[in-house]
């Protein structure tokens, strides 16, 4: 692939969910010359979001102006950055961690806590609230990277499962490039 | 030897289905060593199909001894695997891959996590190794590239994970 002059701009979009989102964004992006890179997209709460990079040649308000005419009639609220991004950046997580538990206000940020302090440098994270509205069950998926060893973080899961009372496992990803 | 050109997708013989070898003369065994210092030569070094030199024929090479976590008691080493076939699997496990075919992705992927493979080795013999875990993986990726799928043609959400294995235990 030739390099290209052109910036890299990052795309948030959200808006109550409804069918063609994607394609109607999309469709308006190529039309007004933007160029997708990697992107991420999911309902979320009855709600649609979106978080794409987007190359495109021009300044800031004329993306805006490129996408304005769907995200208004999507009722679509838009928010672009100017961002420093590159492509080909993938970094191969070698843990996968599961936390589940009943959902109490915390459990996000007093997992991660005590993971980041034992060299978690998170990939991905994606969480839930699952079970029913009487007993609702939160459920988060992270993959990343140990940088200080999986022994380290294995430990750091032990005190998580028995301060916070949550279930969790974590599992080595061996990448086999074949 | 030489270290063979890796093909990348989307080079259309990726999604063929090579051949099957007949042949067992000094042209194969010469193929075998230059597959053999490609895969030394790429970011993997776990195995290698000849589609992915562009030579469509069921060649594969897998050698998992020196993947770093690896168990010894495991695994069958350096192994030649010609016209390879599985005839029996059992369990299946997600695990991630990735493929010098397809540069800068890692997915994952579900594969048998035990399997029986009958193959030919580079005399025409036949051979048979009962195998698990990241070895069998391994020969599944390679197969898969023989009969034209790439781990693309197979990925699996992380989303929900989570249930699909409680269901299963």
């Amino acid at each position: 692939m030739t390099e290209t002059k052109n910036k890299w701009f990052m795309v948030t979009l959200i808006g109550k969910d409804q069918p063609g989102i994607v394609s109607h964004v999309t469709a308006a992006l190529y039309d007004g010359g933007g160029n997708l890179g990697e992107t991420s997209m999911m309902r979320l709460g009855g709600n649609f979001s979106i978080m794409m990079m987007v190359e495109f040649s021009g300044r800031t308000k004329e993306l805006h102006d490129v996408l304005s005419t769907v995200t208004d009639s999507l009722d679509l609220h838009l928010h672009i950055d100017q961002i420093d991004a590159k492509l080909h950046e993938h970094r191969i997580p070698d843990v996968r961690i599961s936390v589940y538990g009943a959902d109490r206000a915390g459990i996000v940020s007093k997992v991660t806590a005590v993971l980041a302090e034992a060299g978690l440098n998170i990939l991905d994270l994606e969480s839930d609230v699952a079970g029913d509205k009487d007993k609702p069950l939160y459920i988060m998926h992270i993959e990343g990277e140990a940088s200080e060893g999986v022994k380290a973080l294995e430990s750091a899961l032990q005190i998580v499962k028995e301060e916070h009372g949550v279930d969790a496992q974590l599992v080595e990803i061996d990448t086999l490039i074949g | 030897m030489t270290v063979l050109d890796i093909i990348t997708y989307p080079d259309a013989r990726l999604k063929q289905v090579a051949d099957e070898v007949k042949m067992f003369d000094s042209g194969l065994l010469e193929f075998i060593q230059n597959l053999e210092e490609t895969m030394a030569a790429g970011p993997g070094g776990v195995g290698i199909a000849a589609t992915q030199v562009g030579v469509m024929q069921r060649i594969a090479i897998v050698d998992v001894s020196n993947y770093p976590k690896i168990k010894k008691a495991k695994h069958h080493g350096h192994l030649i695997l010609i016209n390879p076939e599985i005839v029996d699997w059992q369990g299946m496990k997600k695990g991630r891959e990735g493929c010098m075919s397809v540069p800068d992705f890692t997915g994952n992927v579900i594969r048998a996590e035990n399997i029986i493979l009958n193959a030919l080795d580079e005399n025409g013999k036949q051979q048979e190794y009962e195998m698990e875990g990241f070895e069998a993986r391994a020969v599944q990726h390679e197969i898969d590239h023989l009969d034209g799928l790439l781990f693309l043609d197979r990925l699996v959400s992380r989303r929900n994970d989570l249930f699909k294995r409680k269901y299963k235990d």
